[in-house]
């Protein structure tokens, strides 16, 4: 493992640098955290009202689920497999109160529109499923660009979800344009709204994707 | 809030107005998971109001005993630190309802499955803990919201599983079957619970 580990840390091509552009693949598009796997559709219909609220959320993703990652697989050696959960749950925990650190020290109005959203990265479940099903089992260099590769990929659904309920809800993205014909739909902005663009958008990645054997739910 | 509000008042309004799935988007992950059978979802939505009602009380407790910027017995904010406390009560009260359900209802254990150690990162449970923070809610609020919040979670889950159970011999588009068009029910749902709106507000 240590062989392994030296590898692909001082990874310059060849087979691991093959297999970093998989890895980012898969988690970004064709195995997309939130709409293939609908792991942590709680903080993409919750934040995407507005487009400048998903892509801060988006930012928070990425950097919580690449430290921790990072420090799942740099720790996975030494952690014993039971009390991993609680390890990982920490890790996780620490890198969500840095961000949130962060967001209340210098953007102040965001933090406090995100409300607990940003707390509950801890208990979102993209994160906690990249350090148990890769992070635990892959070196650290690896486990980052996968941990980016989700990030991005809840990313860009939730900017998607952000741009269509923010541009049908109010007529306006982010104050750069903004259409003063439109009348403001107001279902597109609170809860309904957010689960039906929801809907649509996982059934055009189901559509995307074309039909899988394996999904018969 | 001109007035404080009550705790009954918080207790409907968290079932109607301020559910916590359809309005505030929290336990997404299971509802969609469980929401499959009306009698697993009961006893999931069971589960999960047990746990908040008393997650919140603990929750509630330690926050204003110790972490708070001026609690009663330390004196040193360390609000910044409630996540993580907060995270680790529910784990180990979880961890206790789940050896307690497996004591008393083996069935009841075996048809939850996986979902009991989930409800852990549920995030309705961890949610409500931090929205009574945000909201200040005082120990009688606190407990109100987390009860009410259970049962209206429930009742979510409840009404979903029962709408999926009849949708099981509908005709849906080959795109949509599964998880969106449960997203979409979901959807007609939330608008059917915006109409409770002037009910209670909190």
């Amino acid at each position: 493992m240590a062989d392994e580990k030296k590898g692909c840390m001082t990874c310059g091509g060849g087979m691991c640098g093959g297999k970093g552009i998989i890895t980012l693949k898969e988690g970004a598009w064709s195995n997309n955290p939130l709409a293939i796997q609908m792991l942590g559709i709680c903080s993409a219909l919750a934040v995407t009202s507005s487009l400048a609220n998903s892509l801060v959320m988006g930012v928070a993703l990425i950097f919580v689920c690449v430290g921790s990652n990072l420090f799942v697989s740099l720790l996975r050696a030494h952690t014993p497999p039971r009390i991993r959960m609680i390890a990982e749950v920490a890790i996780i925990a620490t890198f969500v109160i840095i961000f949130d650190q962060i967001l209340k020290a210098y953007f102040w109005e965001m933090s406090k529109q995100l409300g607990p959203y940003v707390a509950l990265i801890i208990t979102n479940c993209i994160v906690m499923g990249r350090a148990e099903a890769f992070a635990l089992q892959n070196p650290p260099m690896l486990s980052i660009v996968d941990g980016f590769a989700n990030g991005i990929g809840y990313a860009v659904v939730l900017a998607v979800i952000g741009i269509i309920r923010e541009l049908f809800g109010t007529g306006s993205i982010m104050g750069l344009w903004e259409a003063d014909w439109y009348v403001g739909n107001l279902i597109m902005v609170s809860a309904p709204g957010a689960f039906i663009v929801m809907g649509f958008v996982v059934a055009l990645f189901n559509k995307l994707k074309g039909p899988d054997p394996e999904e018969n739910k | 809030m001109d007035e404080p509000t009550t705790a009954i008042v918080i207790f409907f309004a968290a079932i109607f107005t301020n559910n916590m799935l359809l309005a505030s988007f929290l336990g997404m992950c299971s509802f969609v998971a469980c929401s499959v059978l009306i009698s697993t979802a009961l006893g999931l939505g069971t589960a999960v109001t047990l746990v908040l009602a008393c997650t919140t009380a603990i929750n509630y407790g330690i926050y204003h005993l110790i972490l708070k910027a001026d609690a009663v017995w330390l004196a040193t904010d360390l609000g910044f630190l409630k996540f993580i406390v907060f995270i680790a009560v529910i784990a180990a009260f979880v961890q206790f309802v789940e050896m307690f359900v497996e004591r008393f209802s083996p069935k009841l254990y075996f048809a939850l499955g996986i979902f009991l150690p989930l409800i852990t990162v549920n995030c309705a449970i961890l949610g409500a803990s931090l929205l009574l923070v945000i909201n200040e809610y005082n120990l009688p609020q606190s407990v109100g919201f987390g009860f009410g919040a259970g049962i209206g979670w429930t009742l979510a889950i409840v009404l979903m599983a029962g709408l999926r159970q009849k949708m099981r011999y509908s005709d849906i588009p080959e795109p949509f079957k599964g998880v969106p068009i449960a997203l979409m029910v979901t959807g007609v749902l939330a608008m059917a619970f915006i109409g409770f709106a002037g009910m209670v507000s909190i």
